[in-house]
């Protein structure tokens, strides 16, 4: 569901083609038709944004049943956990769990948290102050539980406050026909999906979701994943081999760059980055993010070791490790917010690195406008892709919206070396990590990331040296020593995986995070990589073939954490450590060696921790993590099938409608998300939805996707004659009825507008697409690939032109998935034309300026 | 011997290496077209941009001199037998177990479904384009597969019209002809051609020819126990009007749903048919106008 993978991940979908040999049955959910759909056994469509109605079905369909996997959700969730008895659901609030906030438009979760227990606001309250929004507002990594145990517990799990039932009553509207009703598929649907998920699931079977950004890209995004983690925890499905959800990511090594994030709010391995006012020192700091029980209760080790690794001998006991001179975050400065910042003349400089903003971003336009307030501009990228030519040749240009000499943006362009040109790792979807060697040098001009930001960060040191100005002593005193070698002065990548992995005092190579201390004697830049190079050698660029091991593959590649390959695999035996059925033997208790073992992966679990040890009552760290609760990340070690702490937009996921959507919410009065992100500005205008008035103007459905003949914004795709020539022009798809309808021609143009743009397109009408009907209406979708831009060898407007910016608050990404649009035949107006006609669009609607 | 043509193995002795192809089983494409970028990577073929065509994803259109692998796209409504059937051919596949064996393909209720299938050169056992080549630049490599030499090929374009699956172009602006090598020079060098390396769900396997075919019966006998009655091997048999081919296809429905002829003949079977009744004709006619000329003296 949410996925493409056929044409999006075509590589990894040959284990998916294998699978279905041996067996596999695949069912796709989507809402179109596409080469995956092709080869699954059953394709279902439902209405974009309508994920969680559906998932919801089938939690409905697994209580109604008593599909449960009772000793798997009693012992490994929070299902026999009692939730405070002033907690309200949404069924009880039309559409608000408790805590809601009208003022600042935010929950306070204080109702939300197991019951006897008072530490769920620990990590939340005082970022929410420091208008801190997303996953670290309520402290992401969980709340303190004393002794990892919490207080209230009905094991079997009838009490009308445990999770269990909060979650059988949450779900208990989501009927095969209500759910029918709002996805505009069939009641027998639902139910044929939920039948073969539960009929699959079981001791001896499990079943697999594969999302992608078709979940995230959502004002719902993270609770559509939330929504799946119910349904495969109720069922039993995480932690055991052929379980699982797998996030397939949107391109090659974005896993990496979460997990060494390339993100503003956290440190490599999830660490929240540090905020000003809550955070004045290390220990607040690790008080605050860090519960005490579980992996997560040994963050001090793991941040002092980061520390040690950036400032090496300067980062001491006494000056708090260098603690402050991590940067602090003092707001929301995600991209979406970052670019409104810009646009407003709050940004001088941007570093714009392998990402094409004018095209690929919602509200494409918006993003140019931001770009011409900057004073300067670098990017790095293959080629002068758009968001390195906007100042010269933008449709802005073309309206006489803005003239080039009056756009005062210095742009740098560096071109970039491709992966073929340099050492380093890409991280996949199961966090395994594989080295790839360079090939060949790059050419010209081209250089890695590493080079530059290695060589850039040794320039502005020699241009401080000798300074006593404070302010650049986190410059200065950074261990900035990597090797260099080559024609070009390349950093040796694999010195800068020896810092990641880590060492001990002595110099030698650490095995495990296990090891790290909060003395300063052990350095690690990342902890949930510890041990990558463990024993001297790159364990990520081990290259054992298949056929030479066992079908786990140990030694291809290597895993975070501690080369796990199956994470939170404890899950694979019962409470006694015994397999669930030999069929699905994978880590068990070894009675006679007292320690955990396994097929061939590594035991996600304290080797020696018996399953029947119970913590006592103060325990901490991990000492307080049972020996049947396997979900070591989270303090009381069980999996999350109602989320405490960690989300600003509920426990549980809920269905709302997205942002703009031309159907009422027909479960709750609230339409859309609550907490959703929204700019209300004249260049980010909103449709009406629902039953508003003006809502009919933009009557379509709008989805923008990708091809696999593409590559996200063009940069790596549209420049490389191979493949522009594939897919040469922008084009929409549309149903046979809606062409009818439209009066659009197979072959022929149409122009595509809502009230941020109007975008011409070649029309391909096909019976992949088809109409809905939804609440007694027929409801058409409008499928539109993102991929053009006004640069490259084939060229097109954008379809990202036509979306609004409006964010998914725990993550703040945008919903690029569903909008409102109305479609027209005949290519768009030039000129000043085209905004005469987005603005009669607007005001027809009566969309606000 | 099977597999065998008129100039392989018997023309090269022991320098003959066996004779390898391809087996194209079009029931596991994805439509990805990584075999046309890697074939016009390897073989630096020219961009040939065809602008936008309407015709589901595909818009390279059929093989030519620039295009040696492509991918056909059919998007395809339910037969009308099925829809005899109720209507349903899902419920119709699972009787025939079709999803145990993860094959069906056609979706519930809507009576739709998408094909992909890779096509190329077939090297045929009796290749035409070969035998009216008057420079022989083309030729039967050692590996029983049909070459254009390029240094040799004068453009004068008889084969074009030799094969009978329209496969030889010759490039615009250039004159010569240019197709599938079946990676001639990774063959050389034992590296399996770029467009089978490059496919990830194995639909193009390369290899012995006679290994293929085996594989193929087994596959094909695989997908018709699910009920896929309409699944064939095209080209994969000795008797047919090329001999069989050197690539072969695994199809889901007849051949020319894909695009490809039906029951396809080496174009010069005839040939000696016609010149021998183009003799008989001669002669009659000669005897005919020596009877005129001489009979009319009399």
């Amino acid at each position: 569901m949410g996925s493409n993978m056929a044409e999006q991940h075509p590589v990894g979908f040959q284990w998916v083609v294998e699978a279905k040999e041996r067996g596999a049955k695949v069912i796709h959910v989507d809402p179109r038709f596409t080469r995956t759909s092709a080869m699954a056994d059953r394709h279902i469509q439902i209405r974009p944004g309508t994920d969680i109605a559906f998932l919801g079905g089938v939690v409905n369909h697994i209580f109604e049943h008593d599909a449960v996997f009772e000793e798997y959700v009693r012992h490994f969730t929070n299902g026999p956990v009692i939730i405070k008895k002033d907690f309200r659901d949404t069924e009880d609030a039309s559409g608000f769990f408790s805590g809601w906030n009208p003022g600042d438009s935010a929950y306070g979760i204080d109702t939300w948290g197991y019951n006897k227990s008072t530490g769920e606001a620990t990590a939340g309250k005082s970022e929410q102050q420091a208008d801190v929004s997303g996953e670290q507002s309520h402290g992401a990594h969980g709340m303190e539980l004393t002794g990892g145990d919490p207080a209230d517990v009905d094991n079997s799990m009838q009490d009308e406050h445990c999770v269990l039932q909060i979650l059988r009553r949450h779900f208990s509207r989501y009927t095969p026909e209500t759910v029918a009703e709002i996805c505009g598929c069939s009641p027998d649907d639902v139910v044929a999906v939920a039948q073969a998920l539960c009929e699959n699931s079981s001791r001896e079977r499990t079943s697999a979701v594969v999302y992608s950004v078709g979940w995230t890209q959502h004002t719902i995004g993270v609770q559509n994943i939330r929504a799946a983690s119910i349904v495969q925890l109720l069922l039993g499905n995480i932690g055991r081999p052929g379980g699982g959800i797998l996030a397939l990511r949107g391109h090659a090594n974005i896993q990496g760059s979460t997990d060494i994030p390339t993100l503003y709010n956290i440190l490599p391995g999830y660490i929240p980055m540090p905020h000003p006012q809550s955070h004045p020192t290390l220990d607040k700091f690790v008080k605050l993010n860090g519960p005490d029980t579980g992996a997560w209760g040994n963050l001090k080790p793991y941040m002092v070791s980061m520390l040690k690794a950036w400032w090496g001998d300067v980062a001491t006991e006494d000056n708090d490790f260098c603690f402050d001179y991590l940067p602090r975050i003092n707001g929301d400065h995600s991209h979406y917010a970052m670019m409104l910042k810009m646009l407003d003349g709050g940004v001088r400089g941007m570093f714009c690195v392998g990402q094409n903003p004018t095209v690929g971003s919602a509200n494409s336009k918006l993003m140019r406008l931001a770009l011409a307030k900057l004073d300067w501009l670098v990017v790095r990228d293959f080629q002068p892709i758009e968001s390195a030519t906007f100042w010269k040749d933008s449709p802005e240009h073309e309206s006489g919206e803005v003239r080039a000499q009056d756009i005062q943006t210095e742009v740098f362009f560096l071109p970039c070396a491709a992966h073929t040109e340099k050492d380093g790792n890409f991280t996949n979807t199961q966090r395994l990590l594989q080295w790839h060697h360079k090939a060949c040098e790059p050419p010209g001009d081209c250089r890695s990331e590493l080079h530059w930001i290695y060589h850039l960060g040794r320039r502005i040191r020699e241009k401080l040296a000798g300074s006593q100005d404070p302010k650049n002593r986190p410059i200065l005193d950074l261990t900035w020593d990597y090797p260099v070698r080559g024609p070009h002065d390349e950093p040796d990548a694999e010195h800068v995986l020896q810092e990641i992995s880590g060492r001990s005092s002595d110099g030698s190579f650490l095995a495990s995070y296990d090891e790290l201390e909060e003395d300063g004697s052990t350095t690690c830049g990342s902890w949930i990589h510890c041990g990558i190079y463990k024993e001297g050698v790159n364990q990520s660029a081990r290259k054992r073939p298949g056929t030479e091991q066992n079908w786990i593959a140990h030694e291809w590649g290597w895993a975070w954490p501690k080369d796990t390959r199956i994470i939170y695999n404890r899950c694979s035996a019962d409470a006694d450590g015994q397999p669930w059925s030999e069929r699905k033997r994978y880590v068990w208790w070894d009675e006679k060696e007292g320690k955990w073992t396994s097929l061939g992966d590594s035991p996600d679990f304290p080797p020696d921790k018996e399953p029947d040890y119970r913590p006592g009552r103060n325990a901490k760290k991990m000492e307080a993590i049972a020996g049947d609760k396997p979900f070591i990340l989270h303090p009381d070690g069980r999996g999350w099938l109602y989320a405490p702490t960690g989300l600003v937009d509920g426990p549980l996921p809920a269905h709302y409608e997205p942002q703009e959507s031309p159907f009422k919410n027909p479960l709750y009065a609230q339409q859309q998300n609550p907490t959703r992100q929204v700019f209300h500005r004249p260049e980010n205008p909103y449709h009406p939805t629902g039953d508003e008035q003006g809502a009919d103007v933009f009557p379509f459905v709008l989805t923008t996707y990708r091809l696999t003949e593409h590559h996200t914004a063009g940069g790596m795709s549209r420049t490389v004659p191979y493949l522009a020539e594939l897919q040469p022009e922008f084009f929409v798809e549309v149903s046979p009825e809606l062409a009818a309808e439209r009066e659009l021609e197979h072959g022929g143009w149409a122009t595509v507008i809502t009230a941020r743009q109007a975008v011409e397109a070649r029309v391909l009408v096909t019976a992949r697409i088809r109409p809905l009907e939804v609440q007694g209406r027929r409801m058409h979708l409008v499928g539109a690939p993102y991929h053009w831009g006004g640069v490259g060898i084939v060229t097109g407007d954008s379809a990202n032109e036509l979306l609004p910016v409006v964010l998914d608050n725990n993550v703040h990404i945008s919903e690029y998935k569903v909008a409102t649009c109305d479609i027209r035949p005949g290519r768009r107006p030039r000129g000043r034309a085209r905004l005469d006609l987005v603005q009669t669009y607007r005001q027809r609607a009566g969309v606000k300026d | 011997m099977s597999l065998q043509t008129h100039a392989w193995p018997s023309t090269y002795g022991a320098e003959s290496r066996p004779r390898v192809g391809f087996f194209t089983d079009t029931s596991i494409c994805i439509g990805c077209k990584a075999c046309e970028v890697a074939c016009k990577e390897w073989n630096q073929i020219p961009m040939s941009i065809q602008g936008f065509t309407g015709k589901s994803l595909d818009n390279t259109v059929d093989l030519g001199a620039n295009t040696w692998r492509h991918v056909a796209f059919v998007e395809q409504s339910l037969p009308a037998d099925a829809r005899d059937n109720g209507g349903d051919l899902v419920r119709a596949a699972q009787a025939g177990a079709a999803i145990d064996a993860g094959v069906q393909t056609y979706q519930e209720g809507d009576g739709f479904r998408w094909l992909m299938a890779s096509d190329v050169c077939k090297h045929c056992t009796h290749a035409a384009c070969l035998d009216v080549c008057p420079t022989g630049a083309l030729f039967r490599t050692e590996f029983g597969t049909v070459v254009v030499q390029e240094d040799v090929c004068n453009g004068c374009g008889y084969c074009v019209p030799a094969c009978p699956f329209g496969v030889l172009d010759q490039r615009e602006g250039d004159g010569r002809v240019w197709k599938c090598t079946l990676c001639y020079d990774r063959l050389k060098d034992d590296q399996e051609p770029a467009c089978a390396q490059a496919c990830p769900t194995n639909s193009i396997q390369f290899g012995e020819l006679g290994e293929l075919r085996e594989r193929a019966e087994h596959r094909l006998a695989k997908l018709q126990d699910a009920g896929q009655d309409k699944a064939q091997l095209y080209l994969a048999d000795d008797e047919d009007g090329i001999g069989g081919g050197g690539a072969f296809f695994l199809l889901l429905d007849d051949p020319e749903v894909y695009g490809l002829p039906p029951d396809p003949v080496d174009t010069r079977r005839d040939v000696g048919e016609i010149w021998a009744a183009a003799g008989v004709a001669a002669v009659a006619l000669g005897g005919a106008i020596a009877a005129a000329v001489f009979g009319g003296r009399r």
